[in-house]
This record gives structure tokens, C-alpha cells and sequence, in this order.
């Protein structure tokens, strides 16, 4: 089950580059959230914070508090260990390339030392059933390498890959920008069927996308969270001037 | 266009395969079972062969490959994942550029200098000639193009897939040694293999070193043999029958390395997945 995520006065630079300007929100448990802002406007950086993944890069800097459930990230775990409780899925796919579909899925509990047979073969296939992909690899898992899969085909594997480690979050950023709109809707059906298990939050420049799948959106600007409310409001009547011009396509 | 393309890789090619059919011609008619069997005999005698310089080749090959294949990784590793934008990092490519420039003589001299010279005698395999010596020489002669090219391969890597890992909760040390160092292994191997068949055809830097050994010897406490050594000395020399063993000896030295980096290719490549990208 997803866990709520509370964030507090959150700070996050790159070199002395100030991308986020003290942030707070509160994501819900077992929903979609959707971000969405011109490119630039620190939304990718947000979700990077949320798995500690944003401090992989040497120059980067993060400070205030990140509540996962009861967990505060930036205090008392390592980020290994919250990146096991928190999935990613990224922009441009990106499956091991040396690996088989199978070892693909089940990469991230064999990297962490788990190596039962019985049970990777069946978190395979549940984690490949979660993402809409066992139908068409059944047959070839360990035959095919990942990378030779279509790119719908490889994000819903890097999904799949994300869901074997069973994580309470998923983050997602901007999942569906390198794929054509047949693989796109497919990534968004999914989106529906995940979020009642998993807290997801999703990145995107789509709005239509964001309207669809989220029940919750952010509008991100220069590295501030203009405004965040249910999707219904903020599409139909924001309570901020820049938020209007922004989503009826005045400027971003 | 075509046909300048055409005439450069026939310039390239055909030294090579005059070499090989010249060496073929020369030496084939002295390989048989006794050259691969039994050691050298006096000039004049009839048999023999070279079985003791191509056992010898190979036990100082194996042992500079067990000294610069993993330090030569090691430090492709260092200066591709951790190192990266550093002083040390930039001075240890500095350095390894340059030992790739050093004559291969003067390994030969270091080694001698080290190893060799009788001022640390107490020390097993310290202070006399021996293959242990010749085994670091070569070896320490892999470490530069192991390490650079291993760091080049390494670099070649996509971010994505690092972050991939490190999104799925894997240490970054597993991450690199796991996914990273596995994604680059065909042109790590290549690296290694460049690096192999480079020091197999070593003749000076053995010289002060191995000092060669006319008789059986495996041991890398003592004098041990080496082909191209071999080669040197029996091409020197003023007897017709050590010419025909040489000539032998320069295309089984040829046909050996070729058999072992193949060997190599065809053993690593089969556990990798085809079709990829």
C-alpha cells in the first residue's frame, strides 16, 4: 500500500543555482499526482528529492524535510534505503542493456542480494502483469534482451522493474514525453490501475495528461509551487492569475 | 572515394597477410609434434623443439594478466566513476599516458632495478633473474591501456543507466560493478585483449628480467623461457637448423596469440545477450 508524503519548507540548489524555493505540499496516500510547469521550473528537481536521487549529483544540495509515512527521508534512512521504498521511472527509458527482460525485472532484487529462485520467477510475472507487459514477453523473458524491445514496450518494462523491489511510491518523470500516443495512453491506463496500490506522482508537460490521470495537480514556476489543489479546480478555476495563464496557454 | 578507401585497407592489409604467408612459408615445415614436446637440442642434433619457451610464455602472460587486468580495471573504474573532474584523477590519466609511451626497455630496466638486483635477497623471488620479474614488467606494461581504455568504455556508458540502478536502491558500488562495468565488458575485454597480445611479442623489457632458460622450468622463482626471447636468440645465432626453429617459433608466437584472444572473445561473448539495441 502507498504511503502519504509531506513536505516541508523544502530548499534544493544545484551549485548556486536555487531551483527549488521552499516547497510544502502534502501528497496523498493510494493517489496521482500530477506536477506540471514550464521546462526549468525545478518539478523534475522536486521528484528527485523525493528518492534522494537529486544529491547523486555531486554539485547538488537539498535542505528541509521530506515525510514518507513515518519515515523522514532526509533524516534517518540512507537513500539506498529509501530509494528501495520509493520507484522511478524516467524520462527516456532506460532498461539495462546486457539484460534479459527477465533480468531486467528482477535487477533490483537480485542487485540487493535476494536470490530465491520461486520467488523472483513469480514477482516477475506479477510485476509484469502489473504494468500491461506479461501478454506480449511471456514467451521470449529470457530469450530477449530489454533493449530490444519498442520503447512503449521498454517503459512499461522499466515499470515493471521499478514495481518488482515493491515500493510504496512511484515517482514518474515525464514517462510518456519520448513515446507515440498509442504507447502514451497505454502508460496513462496504467497510471489508473496502479494508483489505488501505490502513492504515484507524476511529472509532466502534458496537460491533457495530468487532467486525466491525476486527481491532484502542482503548477511548479521559477522553482516555487505556485499552486496546488484537486486537478478539477486547478483546471477550472485556479486561484492564481499565473496558474490561468499557464494552463490556457498564455506563455510556458 | 571508394576506391582510395579500397587501396588504403588493401596497404594495411597486405603487409600483414605477406608476414603471415612468409612466416608460413619459412617456418611451417619445422612445426610438428616435437616442436610443442620436447625442449631445444644442441645445433647439429635433429628434434627438438620449444616446448619449454611456450609454456614459459604462457605462465608470464598469465601472470601479467593476473597483475594488470584487475589493476588496470581497477583504475578505468577510479578515474571513469569516482574520480571524475579530480586532481588525483586527472594526474593518474596523465601518468598512465605516459607509461603507455615508455619504451618497453625501460620497464625491462625498472624491473631489473627492483626486482632483479641482488640488494634485497632475503625476499622469495627478489634479487635474481627470474619469470616472477618478467611477469610484473609485463604486467605493469598492460596497466596503462587497460586502464584507459576501460576508463573510455566506462564513460561511454549512458547516465541513465546508472541512475536506473541507483533509482532501484542498489549501492553505488554494485551499481558500478554490477551494471556499469557489465554494460562496457565487450570493449573493456578488447582493452584487455589490446593490452595481452601486446605484451606476448615482448622481447626487451624479459631480457633483463626472465633472462631465459635452456632447459624445462616452470618456476617463477627461477630463469624462465620466453618465446620471443627464444626467437632473439636463436635468430642471432650462426646455425641453420635454430633459423627454421625461429621462423617456427615466430608464427606459433603469431597463431597462439590469435588463438588466445578468440578463445577469450568467444568464451566472454557467449554469456551476453544478443540482439541488444
Amino acid at each position: 500500500m502507498g504511503v502519504g508524503i509531506e513536505v516541508a519548507n523544502l530548499n534544493a540548489w544545484y551549485g548556486t543555482n536555487h531551483t527549488l524555493q521552499d516547497i510544502n505540499l502534502h501528497i496523498p496516500a493510494n493517489h496521482a499526482t500530477a506536477l506540471i510547469g514550464p521546462s526549468g521550473c525545478g518539478k523534475s528537481t522536486f521528484v528527485r528529492c523525493l528518492n534522494r536521487m537529486h544529491e547523486t549529483n555531486p554539485i547538488a544540495r537539498v535542505t528541509g524535510s521530506v515525510k514518507m509515512g513515518e519515515i523522514d527521508i532526509y533524516g534517518d534512512a540512507k537513500p539506498v534505503q529509501i530509494r528501495r521504498r520509493v520507484g522511478m521511472v524516467f524520462q527516456r527509458p532506460n532498461p539495462f542493456p546486457t539484460m534479459s527482460i527477465y533480468d531486467n525485472v528482477a535487477s533490483g532484487l537480485k542487485l540487493n542480494g535476494f536470490r530465491n529462485r520461486r520467488v523472483l520467477d513469480e514477482t516477475v510475472e506479477l510485476s509484469l502483469k502489473k504494468s500491461a507487459l506479461w501478454d506480449e514477453v511471456k514467451d521470449d523473458l529470457k530469450k530477449k534482451s530489454g533493449a530490444s524491445l519498442s520503447g512503449g514496450q521498454q517503459q512499461r518494462l522499466c515499470i515493471a522493474r521499478a514495481l518488482a523491489v515493491d515500493p510504496e511510491v512511484l515517482l514518474m518523470d515525464e514517462p510518456a514525453s519520448a513515446l507515440d500516443p498509442v504507447s502514451t495512453s497505454k502508460i496513462e491506463d496504467l497510471i489508473f490501475e496502479l494508483k489505488s496500490q501505490y502513492t504515484i506522482v507524476i511529472v509532466t508537460h502534458n496537460m491533457q495528461q495530468a487532467a486525466r490521470v491525476a486527481e491532484k495537480t502542482g503548477f511548479f514556476l521559477n522553482g516555487r509551487l505556485v499552486e496546488f489543489d484537486s486537478t478539477h479546480k486547478i483546471f477550472t478555476n485556479p486561484s492564481d492569475k499565473r496558474t490561468e495563464d499557464y494552463i490556457t496557454g498564455r506563455f510556458g | 572515394m571508394t576506391f582510395l578507401a579500397i587501396l588504403a585497407t588493401a596497404v594495411v592489409v597486405l603487409p600483414l597477410l605477406a608476414i603471415f604467408a612468409y612466416l608460413l612459408y619459412k617456418g611451417a615445415a619445422s612445426v610438428n609434434l616435437d616442436f610443442f614436446t620436447k625442449v631445444l637440442k644442441p645445433p647439429g642434433e635433429v628434434g627438438g623443439g620449444l616446448a619449454n619457451s611456450i609454456v614459459g610464455s604462457a605462465v608470464l602472460l598469465a601472470e601479467a594478466s593476473v597483475i594488470g587486468v584487475p589493476i588496470g580495471i581497477g583504475g578505468g573504474i577510479f578515474l571513469a566513476e569516482y574520480g571524475r573532474g579530480t586532481k588525483f584523477a586527472n594526474a593518474v590519466r596523465f601518468t598512465a599516458d605516459v607509461l603507455n609511451g615508455v619504451p618497453s626497455i625501460i620497464m625491462g630496466v625498472a624491473a631489473y632495478a627492483l626486482i632483479v638486483s641482488p640488494h634485497i635477497s632475503w625476499l622469495p623471488f627478489v634479487g635474481h633473474f627470474s619469470g616472477f620479474a618478467g611477469g610484473v614488467a609485463l604486467g605493469i606494461m598492460m596497466i596503462p591501456t587497460i586502464t584507459r581504455t576501460s576508463e573510455e568504455m566506462l564513460l561511454m556508458v549512458p547516465n541513465a543507466v546508472r541512475e536506473a540502478a541507483l533509482g532501484l536502491g542498489v549501492p553505488n558500488w554494485r551499481s558500478i560493478l554490477s551494471i556499469t562495468v557489465r554494460t562496457a565488458s565487450p570493449g573493456i575485454i578488447t582493452g584487455c585483449m589490446l593490452a595481452f597480445a601486446r605484451v606476448a611479442g615482448e622481447t626487451a623489457p624479459l631480457i633483463f628480467t626472465v633472462l631465459g632458460n635452456s632447459f624445462w622450468s616452470t618456476s617463477l622463482n627461477r630463469p624462465i623461457d620466453a618465446l620471443p626471447l627464444r626467437i632473439y636468440v636463436l635468430a642471432l645465432s650462426p646455425y641453420d637448423d635454430w633459423h627454421r626453429m625461429a621462423w617456427a617459433g615466430s608464427l606459433v608466437l603469431i597463431v597462439l596469440i590469435v588463438l588466445a584472444v578468440s578463445l577469450v572473445r568467444y568464451v566472454t561473448s557467449r554469456g551476453v545477450m544478443k540482439g541488444a539495441s
